[in-house]
């Protein structure tokens, strides 16, 4: 799975494997009990042989922190290119087995552990101080899941998928319903970046990093109110900063954010500034956030549709420099110049990337 | 390349059983200590990179739990799943990307807290490899073995190791174990995996390490003798140990090149005045040794006999007792770097190494050094 993710971006950008420099690897190495993983895949999956190999791991995030960091194994001038690989093959071992031990065993593990049950808290904390409803999430999914139909690597694809569906379906954990949650995904996603001298070699249409930011919390999630996500308004203000971005709504042309709920978009966009805080819903109602809107949100189906947890924030990566690159196909959203991509996970973490059809100057 | 530096170090004594403080207290301890060292504040940090291991920690998402410890709230962290070298190289990039001017890089492991066999054997192939048994520890005995009998060295070459090690670990207020023992002693300490026994074999500690990194212009403001960051290295052998030589460490080899040559270093034994090396077992300080261009292949019994890896040798090898004395798994290769800088401050009290001007330092991940970095450090 992983190699024929390694093979396929090789392939892509018409390298051999003794051209790649490095290996970036990211999997939660608890959820499927392979210790090292890095050290099996890195060489096995992906030419780690006789190379450098790291892995980097940080829950929800890894994809991200992954892309961040191969980031700056390039920026760095260390490498002129690396290969970021991530992964995860979830039916292989258990997702909520593995995330209730990142909660602390005495504090967390017996209340609020595992993913879902601290993000239905977040979302009945949402739907208590701002009254957004059940039928506001749900057309999160149905646009999400929909959109995933045009994405030919999206693992549920729903074209007719409708709001009632999503509320007549079985509630997991209050307020979320089965159909408010993502799906547990195996897969892999590999991104090959290249400083600028080498990236002329390989395409003429690269998406160009303009931003990274990243945004850690309190290692207790409920240490801070949760109806909102803080460290997204941290990290996507200083990345907006960064690329030149004053008013996201009209200077970004499409969001590959992280909803592992279809309540966290409702809420997750505000904290990102595409609405203010309480009016989430206004985008979907007004259509901002749909495919033909002005700033479309997750036209790959998002992590509603797809979520393989080591490759998912990676994934967003990916979907967004598809964008700028103008290879998004079905999912194409017309003329971008600049895309964001979100992660999210640990603590109510954030990281951003921003990618566009320019590099910074 | 003297754009980052090594500003300030902390260190926790490592030790086998510290029930009196959980991980993220290990980690806030060392934080606390460099923060307190260096006058600074949460405030002065731009950045953290920690290195741990989910299976080490028994929670996944191990770094979740030292947020508070690292201070990283509002700002980014993120964690090296893996020896604490490779963080430390990860933290540099973070500096010469240009994206911070200043990066804390932390290391843990408690590994009292976790059966060791288990967490060890998960690394291996779970159909085929896993049922054999196989660990650290019987890995370690297949490659000494091999590298014994292809090259004639001996078991009192290899206690010569232990000896050298542990003794130096006396002058190292933070070692675990600070033992004055003999050859003899070694040889006779029980079995435990032929050719390795009880004593050629390190202990199992807990402990922390921690170290700030600044850029050029920042470095003054926090030391007036800032360690500069001078040469890197990275290369990854077999995974399969089947595909493995086992007689001699490629990869630790082609990391040592890449760092030389980054650094300058063309012949090492005269151009590095003191190396600590990641010494799982006493004999793969001695394949350490070749790899790293000390001694020919096959020579390492012969050049430990030569004393020129004792404290007053040529080329001082772990002053700091190693890997084989102090034993937190994750954050040995941090330590390495950490007591090098500490060499080259000229602050390495009791085991200081006369005018140390260039220092290296080896991580390694995975079994039998499968996976590799070396660094080269400068005191100018």
């Amino acid at each position: 799975m992983i190699y024929e993710a390694v093979d396929s971006a090789l392939k892509d950008a018409q390298l051999e494997p003794k051209d790649i420099d490095a290996i970036l690897i990211g999997n939660m190495d608890h959820f499927e009990g392979i210790n090292f993983s890095e050290m099996w895949t890195g060489v096995e999956a992906a030419p780690g042989y006789l190379k450098p190999v790291m892995k980097v791991a940080t829950g929800g995030t890894t994809g991200s922190s992954l892309g961040i960091c191969g980031y700056h194994y390039v920026a760095s001038g260390i490498y002129k290119n690396v290969l970021v690989v991530g992964w995860e093959k979830l039916n292989e071992g258990g997702a909520t087995t593995g995330i209730i031990t990142a909660f602390d065993p005495v504090w967390e593990r017996p209340s609020l552990a595992g993913a879902l049950g601290p993000l239905a808290l977040m979302a009945s904390m949402y739907q208590a101080k701002y009254g957004a409803t059940s039928e506001h999430a749900a057309m999160v999914t149905v646009k999400n899941r929909s959109n995933a139909a045009n994405n030919p690597f999206a693992h549920l694809q729903m074209p007719n998928i409708t709001v009632d569906y999503v509320l007549s379906s079985q509630v997991i954990s209050y307020p979320l319903r089965l159909h408010d949650c993502c799906p547990q995904s195996e897969g892999a996603c590999a991104m090959i970046y290249a400083n600028e001298e080498e990236a002329k070699k390989i395409t003429d249409t690269p998406a160009w990093f303009q931003a990274v930011e990243t945004a850690h919390y309190y290692t207790y999630g409920t240490d801070d109110k949760m109806y909102d996500l803080p460290t997204a308004t941290i990290a996507s203000k200083k990345a907006y900063k960064k690329a030149g971005i004053e008013n996201p709504i009209r200077d970004l042309d499409v969001a590959e954010i992280y909803e592992p709920t279809s309540w966290s978009e409702l809420a997750w966009t505000e904290a990102l500034g595409f609405a203010e805080p309480g009016k989430g819903p206004v985008l979907l109602e007004e259509g901002i956030t749909q495919m033909s809107g002005e700033l479309p949100v997750n036209p790959s189906g998002g992590v509603l549709s797809t979520n393989p947890i080591g490759a998912t924030a990676l994934v967003r990566f990916a979907e967004a420099a598809i964008q700028v690159m103008g290879r998004g196909e079905k999912r194409q959203v017309p003329d971008v110049e600049k895309a964001l991509g979100m992660g999210f996970g640990g603590s109510l973490w954030t990281e951003i990337a921003i990618f566009g059809k320019e590099p910074l100057r | 390349m003297d754009k980052v530096a090594i500003v300030g170090v902390a260190q926790t004594k490592y030790e086998k059983d510290k029930i009196e403080q959980t991980y993220l207290e290990l980690v806030f301890e060392v934080v606390n200590k460099l923060y307190n060292q260096l006058g600074i504040s949460n405030d002065d940090v731009g950045s953290v990179i920690t290195s741990s291991n989910d299976f080490n920690d028994g929670r996944t998402i191990a770094n979740m739990a030292i947020q508070d410890a690292v201070g990283s709230v509002r700002k980014s962290e993120s964690r090296v799943s893996g020896d604490g070298a490779f963080a430390f190289i990860y933290g540099a990039m973070r500096i010469l990307s240009e994206s911070y001017n200043t990066v804390m890089v932390v290391s843990h492991s408690k590994c009292s807290e976790g059966d060791q066999y288990l967490i060890n054997n998960s690394i291996f192939d779970p159909f085929y490899q896993r049922a054999l048994g196989l660990d650290q520890v019987s890995t370690a005995g297949l490659m000494a073995n091999m590298y014994m009998t292809k090259y004639g060295i001996t078991q009192t070459q290899a206690a010569q190791v232990v000896v050298k090690n542990r003794k130096n670990a006396l002058n190292n207020p933070y070692a675990h174990l600070q033992e004055d023992i003999t050859v003899d002693e070694v040889l006779d300490s029980p079995m435990v995996a032929y050719p390795l026994k009880e004593l050629d074999l390190p202990p199992f500690s807990d402990g922390a390490v921690a170290m700030l990194l600044t850029n050029e212009e920042m470095a003054k403001k926090f030391t007036d003798n800032p360690i500069w960051f001078k040469g890197y290295g990275s290369c990854t052998d077999n995974y399969y140990l089947g595909n493995r030589h086992l007689t001699n460490l490629i990869g630790l080899e082609g990391a040592a090149k890449q760092a030389y040559q980054m650094a300058g270093i063309s012949d090492p034994i005269n151009q590095i005045d003191v190396a600590e090396i990641y010494d799982a077992f006493s004999t793969h300080e001695l394949m350490g040794y070749e790899a790293l261009g000390f001694c020919d292949l096959g020579k390492g019994g012969q050049f430990m006999e030569s004393g020129a890896t004792q404290m007053d040798g040529s080329i001082p090898v772990n002053p700091s007792g190693g890997v084989l004395s102090s034993n937190p798994t994750m954050a040995n290769g941090l330590i390495r770097v950490a007591e090098i800088a500490l060499q080259l401050m000229g602050k390495a009290g009791k085991r200081q190494i006369p005018n140390a001007k260039i220092g290296l330092a080896n991580g390694m991940n995975g079994i039998c050094s499968q996976g590799n970095i070396v660094l080269i450090f400068g005191g100018e």
